[in-house]
């Protein structure tokens, strides 16, 4: 394990490794080790040692971090502002039992978004800039620290999600935004999936600016709204929601700690069996408790819906090739969270692109990693797959 | 005056067989090749640049689009692809030895989906039709910026494009769900869709914003929002700029989102009042625009809280609009401020550099001094919540050497923005106007990471050559990782 702690002798690990033709695993905390196929890499790079808040300023809004810092710490410091990270990254290693030491460039580099996502958007809408070493073993910039800017690609979109396949990601500036004065959620019990499905539709598409909306099978079942903001105006809303459900039953609020649970078992999702193949299937919205019902229609499944149905979670042992061209036929895809090693060797976590897409996904990885460096089998590359 | 590449003199030898190709492709009035036609096309909103095109094409299908590209990937010819033409950074500016390859009639709406809420469109509709055709269902498009009568969605997508309300809902990259995209061999490639997050790497992220250089965008997915039930907005004018600019501050901080914070100076207020009579105060030296929306009890609420701040940073003139009429009224003097300058110069330079919005009394105050340095005035209007400032230089292009004195002054404003710690171009992209002010933000190697990603999806670099990047370094050279004797030398690092 290699663990630099500035960008100079990061880049002389990674062009060292390119000359001898060697591969390198990039980590930050290492919680998301288990998602992706097993693989042998040469080496990995413990990206810790690049951790601290170099800058933070409440009124601009700006935070800019080493990448090895922890997600916690950053957490805790604006949290101290009144502020938060407004894409509400979760650790992700609660899912295989590793939480607790996430990193911020791990959680970008992973792309993650809680349920706030439907409102405020995911990991890739905040991250304003970055610092990193490409798989050529340069140091470079990209983006800036403001937040309107449109000088030159927008590579911070690209880097965020890429899996440590790009970029070593060195340091990350990210936007902040004021912490909501308050927050309130609100259940319909005992709803089918599909009505489900239809009040998440009719309050997306209200005024209720809704925060976020899911939908926790079980019984009773419950449907959840949370909305975000200042009292007048979320009790304003909460009457609107209640109006144009009135036929469904009524909308109960939750106390703080019941609302806090249901989003945490929402977010973490650690309950689902833990001896099934654990899927996350992205959806047009309107989709989610359809393909929940269709792939579950015995109603066997553990699953649930975020993002107001664009997102199902779903801990089946159904075939990875039923569940992708279902997701696909729906006009979404599904990638593999966690499974044992042999289905993770055989099907691959991510969803497999079409054509034209799968054909640039790699030129740009050669764009950056031209030598593959950053390859190898957890995503279908590696050693065999090299351009040299 | 920045240089374009130079034309490719074989090329324009084969003008005639390139012409007669794309007929065959695009028949009927789909390709012009008369000076006289070709003339509207030789600019952009960016007017002081001019070019003629070799030609123009103007398909109307997707599988028109990929036969021009791949026509013109095999022959070599490169493709300038234009929307609207309302660039203010010179990047739908012509090549004379290109074809401009117009998306004016891909027109149609092709889906509206109210229960994913997504619009899906052609890319030649303008960005306010987009919201037109769902308004009477009670939504809207966010985006909105202020040529939305006329620009178009896929020119948007191009320059990720903002507005005035961009600093509630996001740009257009924060809007944009899916594109498709021919590429310049003529590949038709979707990425994205109604799903939110992209399955792989987010090639969608850089698309948006990518000033026509990686594909042509022949459709687009758009979220789409409810609009809101209230929208109230406040005139603030204060005595001195810095009580403005504190005032965005603490609204801010306050973990108050506005729609829209908008301010003007004292010559841009003085313009736009005099041309609309917006009720502007002429007795202050900064003037915002708050808008806030939501339901009417938080517009209301909100609306108080603003006032407080307002006055607490010294507010001399608090102006809270009554009625839907006064609301518009405020904004019309605001949206009215470009043209209200002819007032004072028959020419205007818009520039559109973002600072940290601390920095803003020390910017303006720096900008007057350049002003007097210049002997050109200026009048500053900006999108105050965001620090992206649209200092408007006034000259008159009709005196000799006053255009080349405007564009140094502009220069000196980006050099400004970026050492305060900003960035060149906050909505306007980079074109060719800004392309060779790019060194002072990014390194050598910098650009080159940045143009790899170009090389990945046209490697012969056919289009739109001419901008963003200051130099054209071919895709070979610029992939190049010597190993020689097992050792790796990167020559990019030995110029740095
Ligand atoms: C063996 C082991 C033991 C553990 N023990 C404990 C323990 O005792 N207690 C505890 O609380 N937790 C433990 N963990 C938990 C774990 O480290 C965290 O939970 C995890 O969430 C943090 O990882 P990460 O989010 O930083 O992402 P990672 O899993 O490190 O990375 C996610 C993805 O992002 C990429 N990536 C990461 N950083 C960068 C970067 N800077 N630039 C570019 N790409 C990057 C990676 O290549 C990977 O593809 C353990 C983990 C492991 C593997
Ligand atoms: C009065 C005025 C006010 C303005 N206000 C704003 C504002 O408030 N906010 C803002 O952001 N901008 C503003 N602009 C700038 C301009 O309107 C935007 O940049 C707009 O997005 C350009 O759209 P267009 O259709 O005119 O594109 P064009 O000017 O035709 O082209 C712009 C760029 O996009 C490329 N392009 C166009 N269509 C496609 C396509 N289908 N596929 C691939 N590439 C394409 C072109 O090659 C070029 O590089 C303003 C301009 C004017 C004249």
């Amino acid at each position: 394990m290699l663990r630099p702690d500035n960008t100079h002798d990061l880049a002389e690990i990674i062009g060292t490794a390119v000359q001898e033709n060697r591969t390198l695993e990039i980590r930050g905390g290492g919680g998301k080790t288990d998602f992706g196929a097993p693989r042998a890499c040469d080496d990995v790079i413990d990206m810790r040692g690049f951790s601290g808040v170099s800058q933070y300023d409440p009124a601009e809004l700006v935070l800019t971090a080493g990448a090895g810092t922890q997600l916690s710490e950053i957490e805790s410091l604006v949290a101290g502002e009144n502020q938060m990270l407004a894409f509400e990254p979760w650790d992700y290693g609660l899912l295989w039992n590793r939480g607790g030491v996430a990193t911020i460039g791990g959680t970008i580099a992973a792309g993650i978004a809680g349920s706030r996502r439907v409102s405020m958007g995911s990991a890739r809408d905040h991250l304003l800039g970055f610092e990193a070493v490409s798989g050529r073993g340069e140091r470079f910039i990209a983006g800036g620290n403001v937040v309107k800017n449109v000088t030159g690609f927008d590579l911070s979109k690209l880097v965020t999600g890429s899996w440590g396949r790009l970029v070593a990601l060195t340091q990350v500036t990210l936007k902040v935004v004021p912490r909501p004065r308050l927050v309130a959620s609100f259940a319909l019990d005992g709803l089918s999936p599909a009505a489900a499905q239809r009040a998440m539709n009719v309050a997306m598409g209200s005024q209720a600016e809704i925060a976020a909306a899911a939908y926790l099978p079980g019984d009773p079942s419950q449907t959840v709204f949370r909305l975000e903001g200042i009292d007048p105006s979320i009790a304003a809303r909460r009457q609107l929601v209640a109006e144009m459900h009135a036929e469904l039953g009524m909308l109960r609020p939750l106390s703080e700690d019941e609302g806090a649970q249901f989003w945490e078992r929402v977010q973490q999702f650690v309950a689902l069996g833990e001896d099934q193949p654990l899927w996350r299937i992205h959806l047009p919205p309107s989709q989610g408790a359809a393909m929940a019902e269709k792939l579950d229609p015995a109603g066997e499944a553990q699953w649930h819906l975020d993002w107001a149905g664009a997102l199902l979670w779903i801990a089946t042992s159904l075939d990875a090739d039923t569940i992708r061209d279902a997701a696909a036929s729906a006009g979404g895809h599904a990638t593999l969270v966690r499974a044992d090693a042999t289905m993770r060797s055989r099907v691959p976590a991510l969803h497999p692109p079409a054509s034209g897409v799968a054909k640039l996904e790699s030129k740009v990885r050669e764009a950056f990693d031209p030598m593959g460096v950053f390859a190898s089998a957890r995503f279908g590359g590696g050693k065999s797959a090299r351009a040299d | 005056m920045v240089c374009l590449p130079q034309p490719d003199a074989e090329t324009l030898a084969r003008r005639e067989d390139i012409r007669a190709a794309l007929c065959a492709i695009v028949p009927g009035e789909g390709v012009i090749s008369d000076q006289d036609e070709l003339r509207p096309y030789e600019s952009d909103g960016l007017t002081a640049y001019r070019q003629m095109p070799m030609l123009v094409v103007l398909p109307e299908t997707v599988e028109q689009v990929s036969q021009v590209l791949r026509y013109c990937h095999a022959n070599k010819v490169r493709v300038v692809p234009r929307g609207a033409g309302t660039s203010l950074s010179g990047g739908a500016l012509p090549l004379s030895d290109a074809v401009v390859l117009g998306l004016g009639k891909f027109k149609s709406i092709l889906e509206i989906d109210y229960d994913n809420r997504v619009v899906v469109s052609q890319p030649g509709v303008t960005n306010l039709a987009i919201t037109e055709a769902v308004q009477d269902r009670g939504f809207h498009y966010a985006p909105d910026p202020s040529s939305q009568i006329a620009c178009t969605i896929g020119g948007n997508i191009a320059e990720n494009a903002g507005g005035v309300h961009c600093l509630k809902y996001g740009l257009t990259t924060n809007n944009v769900l899916g594109v498709e995209i021919v590429l310049i061999d003529g590949d038709v490639v979707r990425i994205g869709g109604k799903q939110l997050d992209p399955a792989g790497l987010d090639l969608l992220g850089v698309v948006v914003g990518s000033e026509g250089l990686l594909g042509v965008v022949t459709e687009v997915t758009l979220r789409i929002l409810p609009r809101p039930d209230t929208a109230r907005a406040v005139l603030l004018g204060f005595p001195a700029v810095a009580g403005a600019g504190k005032c965005v501050a603490d609204v801010i901080e306050a973990g108050i989102i506005p729609a829209g914070m908008e301010m003007m100076d004292k010559p841009a207020i003085e313009c736009a009042e005099a041309f609309v009579g917006a009720g502007y105060p002429l007795d202050v030296d900064a003037l915002l625009i708050v808008e806030l929306d939501g339901p009417a009890a938080e517009c209301d609420y909100l609306i108080t809280e603003v006032e407080a701040i307002a006055r607490a940073n010294g507010a001399s003139f608090v102006r809270i609009s009554q009625n839907e009429e006064e609301r518009l009224r405020f904004w019309a003097g605001r949206k009215a401020a470009f043209p209200a300058t002819g007032r004072l110069a028959p020419d205007y330079y818009c520039m559109d550099g973002t600072i940290p919005r601390r920095r803003l009394p020390e910017v303006l105050e720096r900008m007057g001094a350049m002003s007097a340095k210049y002997g050109l005035g200026i009048a500053n209007v900006f999108h105050a919540g965001d620090g992206n400032l649209h200092p408007l230089v006034l000259y008159d292009a009709n005196q000799p050497g006053q255009l080349e004195k405007a564009e140094a002054f502009g220069e000196e404003i980006l050099r400004l923005c970026v050492e305060v710690g900003g960035v060149l171009t906050g909505e306007h992209g980079v074109g060719v106007e800004k392309r060779d002010l790019m060194p002072a933000m990014f390194s050598e190697v910098d650009l080159a990471h940045q143009q790899r990603l170009k090389c990945a999806f046209d490697p012969d670099m056919l289009l739109n050559p001419g901008k963003v990047f200051p130099q054209l370094h071919r895709c070979a050279e610029l992939g190049r990782m010597h190993v020689h004797g097992g050792k790796v030398s990167f020559p990019e690092l030995e110029r740095f």
